[in-house]
């Protein structure tokens, strides 16, 4: 039985947890003395051995991340990190950089110093204006107490914290779409090699990493590779933040060990939707193949996700209660992606135009049940024929849902339109409405 | 500095110039095929002869991997890809397995896929398509694709069509957002006045409305947009591509030399295309070479003409016209001079006519200014090492003397672009401003008019690297003869560059006063003996003849009373060109009416180059051979002409056809070898220019890539992209004048006067730069004077 571990959740209810006095109060920014005092790769070292891995959706190991920087090359070195999210469902950054902003700088402090880099930059989603002045005003007091700027804590090291504010476009949230978005171009992916840890932002090797990896650092060198990785499971070390939206009684983020499972959080958050019961869930965001009540007991993490048929992603779970429809939602769904492709390759591009039409007419009812056949098929043409894995996230939730729930897609053919009512599955209906 | 460019500069910076090529050999479909390391996996299969689909792939522009439709399945050592991959995007690797849409069924059906996603929003307008039957989404559609859409959805509209320049439409929703045209225009021309805008299904081409698709080079994007998305305004609508008979041709308007294809329908040429001469222009052309023909069609003269009695020019029978012109040119003592728009073959017809019917060595090519210390120049450089474009892709640095190259040589400066930015070449220029081309290539400029050959002398070359040298230099006394000490002394090559693409040909071909054919000294008696032996002709005149100015000179003195020209515009000259030429019995040879007219006493039409055979010397001296692309002319080449006139006069010169010219021309080979000493030695003094007073400034010109000249007439599309006629001044200067960017300044001496809105620029405060032969502003005209003379300027 897991329990929560929180720890960049800590101290969340207190009300001045967003600031810098807040945070020393809380043991904020020993950590960062600390690793000043290491050797950098030590540093490296450490988060390797506590196998920490990327939050940002991949789940790449950060230390070794770093460890691909070259080192004594004479060139700059940038630290990047994604605060785009964006993806339908995902919503951990923010809440966190809202409630603890300072612990993303002191991680992003030791993360520079540790890949020696002098300059980084936070690329933040541009619609979330009150956390972007938040993190403005982190940033102003941690450069007025030292800690940012020149000769960091009197340890000689430099470190200018750029943040940047993006325009509102998913893909900007894809690494090199946000560096280029970053250079002030228009955000769309690099062609790859070389990658951005041998050529990245300015042709220069950086490290982009999500706002929770890049938080999870200080924790690790307070406590120790070994306290971290001795939370988790086998490959998937450490704690992490689940959130939690949709029909469920208390949404919200949940920071437990990687492994935790759905039916450990339900609980924790006070069940399924009062007198609902759950029908469809994604385990990391829209992108990550759709899950069901079958699989309640899957691990939540990269290896038992993936082992059952989908991804852990940004761990955004969304409850869908069975007054759900799943071509309404699965539409919804696509109707962002065709929004948000970038437009730079025919699969995503074409693709999410057509599918936004062919869901549509199936939610109209119009259509035989050979078009699902056709559906899957083009959803085979697009997945993994893109440039980006944006397409990969765009075909992702139709070819789930009919895997599970072809019937239903069905029975909108057969009723000419679709069964459900949609008021039944507001937030605000009464229960029973249906 | 774009991020791909520095990335190109470290990758060939850490690959070293000279390392020797690796291969690789791969498997692709079964078949073993070796290539140099680095190559992409869609090259290495097109050399098994294994075509893969593709659209945003060309072999000249960075991948970018967009299209999708060249997806391949490809192992590495027995490790597959999980998914099929851009074949366009990836290297080949030792121990790579590719199988292409022939052996794996995933590719097949991934392509196909694409295919259908790549026309679900097509218009599908193909019959009234310019690009129908010679359309790669066509031809690929038909040959890789599923044969029928399951598409019945609703497809993107866009307002059709969008003018991104006046010589340029877009039909956005034809575009399959290859990006091939912005690349090209960010990566070869350095124009980046088009990108990719908007996203999604909506992602479109796109210009900022301030600042339209303003690229001497724009029409290569026409040329290469795999769709009918870019059409040329002149050309669309036009024709069906099945309907026109191409060939193989060379352009006429400078000395880059690049391969054009023409493309003629009834006897009518309705475009051109560039050529594919990887050693030359590889796939591009300037957008004066692809849309200025449309003189071939215009005021062309159908018949001779003769003055009569009452000084009109009337039409008259060829054998009369040839008689009068005979008679008037055997009579009188006469002189020659060529245009520098002739074909070898033509100018060798010049040449031989001017020593064995004229007797005279009075013909010289350069109808421009001119110098006698650039005969001497021309001379000494026939006796180089001959210099290429190859020479560029390897030089240490490039020195630019008296030359711009995007405005006079494009295709010279496409390849100094190319490698300034694949490794940072390092190019420096003497001249008196900064402009956009010397931007482009992130010159040094030298801003010290005046000053040329003490600036020349200081350069620090090595054996590697390459001075090009303009015909503007000639206007600098003593700039050549330096141009010449600075390569000698450094051992860097050399090289002359004309503005026309006959002048190099003619110069080989001894249309000057001081060479015979194959570069042979007129003053080296063993020279005149191989010509004479060669031609079996009696004793060739020994005298050095006159120069273009000299002979201008004695026209007016009255010494020379006849005059033969070969498109020769008068005004290029000089101001009083005309009135010598009035003076004397002139014929011409012309393919249209022109200002010799006025001044002619007998005209006879000529070939136009669709209309002839022949060849032009680039600028490396390469021959640029082409056949007639219109065959059934009636109108003959020069040479031909030139052969009967000089029967008619009773000294032939058996030059019946072009090949017989050529074949001449070519067999006496080079002369000059052995005679360097035969040289005049050269002095390099520079004439000091009086400093400018108050409101004073040394003139300086040069012509713009598109202007007057005559042959971009009747093209307003083409003319819609030329540079603005402006006047360049120092921000120094208009705060003394009290003048903002376009306000109207006038600039005159005692001549007469010019009126041109300014722009403030980047250059040597002394001086003032205009166009030299745009609309309003062709000094040579007004001012009698180009360059290098006080000028006052004042507000206007
Ligand atoms: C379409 C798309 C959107 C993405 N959006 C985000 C995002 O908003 N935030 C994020 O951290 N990573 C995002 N990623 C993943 C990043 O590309 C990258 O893998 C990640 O930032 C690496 O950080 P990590 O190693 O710390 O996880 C996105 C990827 C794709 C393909
Ligand atoms: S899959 Fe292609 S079109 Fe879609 S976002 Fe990625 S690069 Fe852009
Ligand atoms: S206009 Fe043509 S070349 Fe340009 S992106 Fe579209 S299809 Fe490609
Ligand atoms: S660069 Fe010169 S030769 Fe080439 S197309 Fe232009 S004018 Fe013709
Ligand atoms: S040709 Fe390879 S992706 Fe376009």
């Amino acid at each position: 039985m897991n329990t929560l571990t929180p720890v960049l959740s800590a101290f969340w209810d207190q009300k001045d947890s967003f600031t810098m006095e807040g945070y020393k109060r809380n043991g904020g920014y020993l950590a960062l003395a600390k690793a000043l005092a290491m050797d950098p790769d030590k540093i490296i070292e450490e988060v390797k051995e506590s196998g920490l891995r990327g939050r940002g959706g991949a789940g790449f190991p950060t230390g070794m991340k770093w460890g691909f920087i070259p080192q004594g090359d004479q060139k700059d070195h940038y630290l990047v990190v994604n605060a785009d999210e964006s993806e339908p469902g995902t919503c951990k950054d923010t809440p966190l950089l809202m409630a603890n902003p300072h612990v993303l700088i002191e991680g992003v402090i030791i993360a520079s110093y540790a890949i020696r880099a002098n300059h980084a930059f936070i690329y933040i989603r541009g619609e979330v204006t009150h956390v972007v002045r938040r993190v403005q005003q982190a940033i102003e007091d941690a450069y007025s107490a030292g800690l940012l700027g020149k000769n960091i804590l009197g340890k000689g090291f430099d470190l200018e914290l750029v943040l940047h504010v993006g325009a509102g476009a998913y893909i900007c949230g894809e690494e090199t779409a946000l560096l280029d978005s970053l250079e002030g171009f228009r955000g769309q992916p690099r062609l790859r090699p070389p990658f951005p840890a041998i050529a990245g932002l300015y042709a220069r090797p950086t490290v982009v990493n999500n706002v929770e990896s890049i938080a999870s650092v200080p924790s690790i060198i307070a406590n120790g590779a070994q306290w971290f990785a001795s939370m988790g499971t086998e490959k998937s070390k450490g704690f992490t933040l689940y959130s939690l939206s949709g029909h469920i009684t208390n949404p919200g983020q949940f920071e437990a060990p990687l492994g935790i499972t759905l039916r450990e959080l339900i609980d924790m958050a006070g069940g399924v939707r009062a007198g609902h019961k759950l029908k469809f869930w994604t385990p990391g965001g829209s992108s990550t193949p759709m899950f069901t009540d079958a699989h309640l007991d899957v691990p939540l993490d990269y290896e038992g996700v993936a082992a059952a048929g989908s991804m852990l992603g940004t761990k955004a779970l969304q409850i869908f209660d069975e007054t759900t429809c799943v071509v309404r939602a699965v539409l919804r769904w696509t109707e962002f992606y065709k929004h948000e492709s970038c437009g730079k390759c025919t699969p995503c591009r074409e693709g999410t135009w057509w599918l936004v039409q062919a869901l549509k007419n199936l939610e109209n009812g119009q259509g035989a049940p050979e078009d699902l056949e056709k559906l899957l098929d083009i959803c085979d043409n697009i997945m993994g024929r893109s440039f980006c894995a944006l397409a990969d996230g765009a075909a992702s939730p139709i070819i789930s849902s009919l895997q599970y729930f072809r019937d239903e897609y069905l029975e909108h053919l057969k009723n000419g339109g679709c069964p459900f009512d949609p008021a039944a599955s507001t937030i605000f209906a009464t229960a029973g409405l249906r | 500095m774009s991020i791909q460019e520095i990335k190109n500069q470290e990758i060939t910076s850490s690959q070293g110039a000279d390392s020797a090529i690796e291969m690789i050999t791969i498997i692709v479909d079964g078949f073993e095929v070796s290539v140099p390391k680095g190559t992409l996996v869609i090259r290495a299969a097109e050399k098994l002869g294994i075509q893969i689909p593709r659209f945003c792939d060309h072999p000249l522009l960075d991948p970018v991997g967009a299209c999708r439709q060249c997806l391949v399945d490809i192992e590495i050592n027995g490790r597959k890809f999980p998914k099929p991959q851009a074949s366009c995007t990836i290297p080949v690797e030792p121990g790579m397995v590719v199988n292409t849409q022939l052996t794996s069924p995933v590719a097949e059906k991934a392509q196909k896929g694409v295919m259908e996603l790549l026309l679900i929003n097509h218009p599908l307008d193909c019959p009234v398509c310019d690009k129908g039957g010679e359309c790669p989404l066509q031809n690929q559609a038909m040959s890789n694709g599923g044969g029928e859409s399951r598409y019945e959805g609703v497809k993107r509209t866009f307002e059709k069509p969008i003018n991104i320049s006046s010589q340029v439409l877009l039909d956005r929703e034809r575009c399959i957002l290859c990006a091939r045209c912005t690349r090209f225009s960010e990566q070869i021309a350095g124009d980046p006045f088009i990108t990719l805008n908007e996203r999604g299904a909506l992602q479109q081409v796109g210009i900022y409305e301030k600042e339209p698709f303003q690229s001497y080079f724009s029409g290569n994007t026409v040329q290469i947009c795999p769709v009918g998305a870019l059409t040329g305004a002149s050309y669309r609508f036009r024709a069906r591509p099945f309907d026109l008979v191409s060939t193989p041709s060379a352009c006429e308007h400078c000395a880059s030399g690049c391969d054009m294809r023409v493309d003629v329908r009834r006897g009518k040429t309705l475009r051109r295309l560039a050529g594919d001469d990887s050693t030359v222009n590889e796939e591009w052309s300037c957008d004066k070479g692809r849309w200025a023909f449309k003189y071939e069609h215009r005021d062309r003269l159908t018949s001779p003409l003769i003055r009569n009695e009452s000084g009109e020019l009337v039409e008259a029978s060829w054998p009369e016209a040839l008689a009068h012109a005979a008679h008037g040119l055997s009579i009188n003592r006469a002189a020659v001079l060529v245009g520098g728009r002739s074909t070898i073959e033509d100018a060798y017809g010049y040449s031989k006519f001017a020593r064995i019917a004229l007797n005279t060595n009075d013909i010289d090519f350069r109808s421009r200014t001119s110098s006698d210390e650039e005969r001497n120049f021309l001379a000494a450089l026939l006796l180089g090492k001959s210099v290429t474009y190859l020479d560029i892709d390897k030089a240490d640095q490039v020195i630019l003397l008296g030359f711009e190259p995007e405005e006079e040589s494009p295709i010279i400066f496409l390849r100094i672009f190319k490698q300034v930015r694949k490794r940072g070449l390092k190019v420096s220029a003497l001249a008196p401003f900064t402009s956009r081309g010397n931007e482009k290539l992130k010159a040094t400029v030298i801003k010290n008019v005046g000053n040329e050959v003490e600036d020349i002398s200081k350069f620090a070359l090595t054996n590697r690297s390459v001075i090009l040298v303009g015909e503007r230099l000639a206007e600098v006394s003593g700039a050549l003869t330096a141009a010449l000490k600075l390569a000698e002394q450094s051992g860097a090559k050399l090289a002359w560059i004309p503005r026309r693409a006959g002048e190099r040909g003619a110069l080989e071909a001894g249309a000057i006063g001081n060479l015979l054919p194959g570069a042979r000294q007129v003053a080296d008696p063993k020279a005149r003996q191989d010509i004479e032996r060669a031609w079996g002709s009696g004793p060739l005149p020994t005298q050095t003849g006159l120069s273009t100015d000299q002979i201008l000179d004695a026209l007016h003195k009255g010494e020379i009373e006849a005059l033969l020209v070969g498109g020769v515009d008068p005004g290029d000259i000089s101001a009083s060109a005309i009135d010598g030429l009035r003076k004397a019995f002139v014929v011409s040879l012309e393919i249209r009416n022109s200002a010799m007219s006025e001044v002619a006493d007998v005209v006879l039409p000529v070939a136009a180059v669709v209309e002839k055979s022949g060849s032009f010397l680039d600028w490396q001296g390469r021959a640029r051979k082409f056949e007639a692309a219109v065959t059934n002319s009636l109108h003959r080449s020069d040479v031909r002409i030139l052969s009967i006139l000089a029967d008619e006069i009773g000294r032939p010169i058996n030059l019946g056809t072009v090949e017989k010219a050529a074949k001449e021309l070519a067999s006496f080979g080079d002369g000059s070898s052995d005679q360097k000493s035969a040289l005049a030695s050269l002095s390099a003094d520079q004439a000091k220019i009086k400093e400018p007073g108050k409101n004073q400034a040394i003139l300086t010109s040069w012509r713009l890539l598109l202007d007057n000249g005559s042959l971009q007439e009747h093209e307003p599309n083409l003319a819609g992209t030329a540079h603005p006629c402006v006047a360049v001044i120092s921000d120094d200067r208009a705060n003394r004048l009290g003048v903002v960017d376009g306000d109207l300044i006038k600039i005159s001496n005692s001549n007469g006067e010019i009126i041109l809105p300014l722009q403030i620029g980047d250059i040597d405060p002394r001086a003032i730069w205009i166009p030299r032969n745009s609309e309003n502003s062709r000094p040579l005209l007004a001012l009698k004077s180009a360059t290098h003379s006080l000028v006052s300027v004042v507000k206007a």
